[in-house]
């Protein structure tokens, strides 16, 4: 049951699509259940996230925290790699954001911000993951496990920092003052009003995020260190025989994921919020999982993952809103399904599908 | 002094009773090769199951057959994508976390309206305290007195039965001839298979024990120390839970001094609350509530003996390759 036995269409896109139909049709039953009409939540669920301009842009907002952290979980896949801590890392990336918005916001534009806020998040991020990735590399602790914890520990910090260290003078809020005009990202209704985005906070690090998409690509299929972190994912055996350092690539690896995790803080904390807060990540970095598992581990397949995931978020919202039987929990349901059929029983429609695809082949074989 | 230790003990208990449960839930799940993080969720699924059911029938028994029917099931289905599928065990247990966490919140609304929370227990939802004979009697006799009458004495009976379930644990495991099974098929499923003996289903009966581990877990959450189910009211203790499990190196005795210690610290914590300590200061409450997991990725990279995991986990078994 190796890929190969399908062709390269049914592998990529005949078996997702089965396994999101059954999640989708598992959900529409979810809804029956509570007494609602599913045919009329899907319509509200598509309008409110596609049919209008400000809707558009929630999704768009959305989908750019889940392609950071769908990124983030890809690139540790393909070093065999499962960063389940994305969660944490994203909100200590927010740490590197905000040091740079409130140590520049008050002198400089945004643009000069920018780079000081990427920079941030992404060491911030590349730094709680520095800690599981070495422990891996070096004593086999299993990284599933630690970055499990680390996300605990990352939650107690930043309630502790936010708390007692960062915290506005005066406020009962746990949170940092509000950043400056320098600290803000411009929101893209700003900058093409003619789209109609409204109070949509999508915001430019929506291209930071394309940006990063194409960087990941280049680095998994066309450097050195990409070929090493493939191999060492196919076969850690051979790679370390082929003379690549498995300290070396897992670690890196390791990095590199936790920086894109951490980046998502850019466009919570600089793009929306303006000010650094607690459980801003709620979430999004368990949500990497189920975007990199449907994107098949591929910026492409990601980015496309992370707007369906986008659509989910703003749909569901405005379906709470419309039906308000079904709250925002159904959200987390529908996800569950997803990382459920999509991930776990990924095999579950395989068999059959190759049971319908080898006798029109072998057929072919014969004629040939 | 004495006092203030009795007092902190007796809430270690209480706080460790649900990490217990669930720890040697994924005793038996991890013994046999399948590596559980859903057991937060099985756990939340459980407390909701046994709040709504209790809540219904005014029966903390009934609840509790919920709960624990909730928590098998969502095993099953762990079992059925891991086992059955060969998925990935990592990936299921995430989904299980997800859809316990959205499902109970929204049934819970659509079915009791108070914001995903089940109603408060009426009479006989709950399980009581269970006072010990003598234990009034006694009370004033010093030292013994307060350790039997506070300490021993007015537990419920789910934290009595968490306690008997580490020696029944240990006998299962190390003693019977299905323990030996379990722990030969996490370590070398491969093995298992050639003495003709299938993998398959020991698994989904070491899957089943850990549904019904976890539903007493979820249970005592609810219906026990609690009166009726919270929206999220397992809070990562299924985490702790998993942390104790390292800690404990996979091992029934190991894991109740584990799961004493991680409910020694919140207990602690929930004490020193604002206090000051002399020579240090206030020791910020998120210090001991992160300390569980420090103390657990220092024992991970070695630092403290070192927990290897049973061979075989996390690895579906593919019998044969086609």
């Amino acid at each position: 049951m190796n890929s190969g036995q399908l062709p390269r269409w049914a592998d990529y896109g005949l078996i997702p699509f089965l396994n999101l139909a059954a999640a989708f049709l598992v959900s529409g039953l979810v809804v029956v259940l509570i007494g609602e009409n599913p045919l009329e939540a899907v319509k509200i669920l598509v309008w409110g996230s596609l049919g209008y301009g400000e809707g558009i842009g929630f999704t768009l907002f959305y989908a750019t925290n889940f392609i950071f952290t769908g990124l983030a979980v890809a690139v540790a896949f393909h070093a065999g790699l499962f960063n389940i801590g994305g969660e944490g890392q994203a909100y200590i990336g927010g740490l590197g954001v905000a040091f740079a918005c409130l140590a520049l916001d008050q002198y400089v534009p945004w643009y000069v911000t920018l780079p000081f806020a990427i920079l941030g998040s992404a060491m911030m991020g590349a730094a709680w993951a520095l800690i599981p990735g070495w422990l891996q590399a070096t004593r086999g602790s299993h990284v599933v496990i630690t970055t499990i914890m680390f996300n605990f520990i990352a939650s107690s910090l930043m309630v502790y920092l936010l708390n007692n260290i960062l915290k506005k003078p005066g406020s009962m809020q746990s949170e940092t003052r509000t950043f400056e005009e320098g600290g803000r990202l411009p929101f893209l209704n700003d900058i093409f009003p003619s789209f109609g985005f409204g109070y949509a906070p999508v915001n430019l690090s929506l291209f930071v995020a394309l940006g990063a998409c194409v960087l990941v690509w280049l680095l998994i299929w066309r450097t050195k260190l990409g070929f090493e972190i493939r191999s060492f994912g196919a076969n850690a055996t051979a790679a370390v025989y082929a003379g690549i350092s498995p300290v070396k690539t897992i670690v890196v690896t390791m990095l590199i994921s936790g920086g894109l995790a951490g980046m998502m803080a850019i466009n919570e904390i600089m793009g929306s919020q303006h000010r650094l807060l607690i459980d801003f990540v709620t979430g999004y970095g368990f949500v990497g999982i189920a975007v990199a598992l449907m994107g098949r581990a591929h910026p492409v397949g990601i980015v496309l993952a992370a707007v369906l995931f986008g659509m989910l978020y703003q749909g569901g919202a405005e379906l709470s809103f419309e039906m308000p039987s079904i709250t925002r929990d159904m959200i987390i349901v529908i996800q569950g399904l997803v990382i459920l059929f999509a991930g776990a029983l990924e095999h579950m429609f395989r068999p059959t599908i190759v049971r319908l695809f080898t006798p029109s082949r072998a057929l072919k074989a014969k004629e040939a | 002094m004495f006092e203030v230790l009795i007092l902190t003990l007796d809430s270690t208990v209480r706080l460790s009773t649900p990490l217990l449960l669930a720890c040697l839930a994924g005793l038996y799940s991890e013994r046999s090769g399948v590596v559980d993080i859903g057991l937060e969720g099985k756990m939340l699924g459980a407390a909701f199951g046994a709040g709504a059911v209790a809540y219904i029938t005014a029966n903390a028994w009934l609840g509790l057959m919920a709960g624990i029917a909730v928590s098998v099931a969502l095993g099953l289905l762990h079992g059925f994508a891991s086992i059955t599928n060969r998925g990935n065990q990592i990936v299921s247990g995430v989904a299980i976390n997800f859809l316990a966490a959205g499902l109970t919140a929204l049934l819970g609304q659509t079915w009791f309206q108070q914001g995903g929370r089940t109603p408060s227990l009426p009479d006989g939802g709950r399980f009581k305290d269970v006072v010990w004979p003598f234990a009034e009697q006694i009370r004033e006799v010093p030292f013994i007195g307060p350790l039997y009458g506070e300490l021993i004495s007015g537990h419920n009976l789910l934290v009595y039965s968490a306690f008997l379930a580490v020696p029944l644990t240990w006998w299962v495991l190390f003693r019977s001839r299905f323990g030996l099974r379990l722990r030969a098929v996490g370590e070398s499923p491969a093995a298992v298979d050639t003495a003709g003996i299938s993998v398959t289903w020991l698994r989904y009966r070491a899957v089943i024990a850990c549904g019904i581990l976890c539903g007493f877990a979820g249970a005592y959450l609810s219906i026990a120390q609690g009166s009726g189910f919270g929206v999220n009211m397992t809070a990562g203790k299924g985490f702790i839970a998993l942390a104790a499990l390292i800690f404990a190196k996979w091992r029934p005795a190991s894991a109740m001094f584990a799961c004493l210690l991680f409910g020694f610290l919140d207990a602690v914590s929930i004490r020193m609350q604002g206090q000051e300590i002399p020579g240090i200061g206030e020791i910020p409450v998120q210090f001991f509530q992160a300390l569980p997991y420090i103390l657990t990725v220092i024992l991970l990279a070695g630092f403290i003996g070192k927990a290897i995991p049973p061979k075989a986990a996390g690895i579906p078994y593919l019998k044969e390759r086609s």
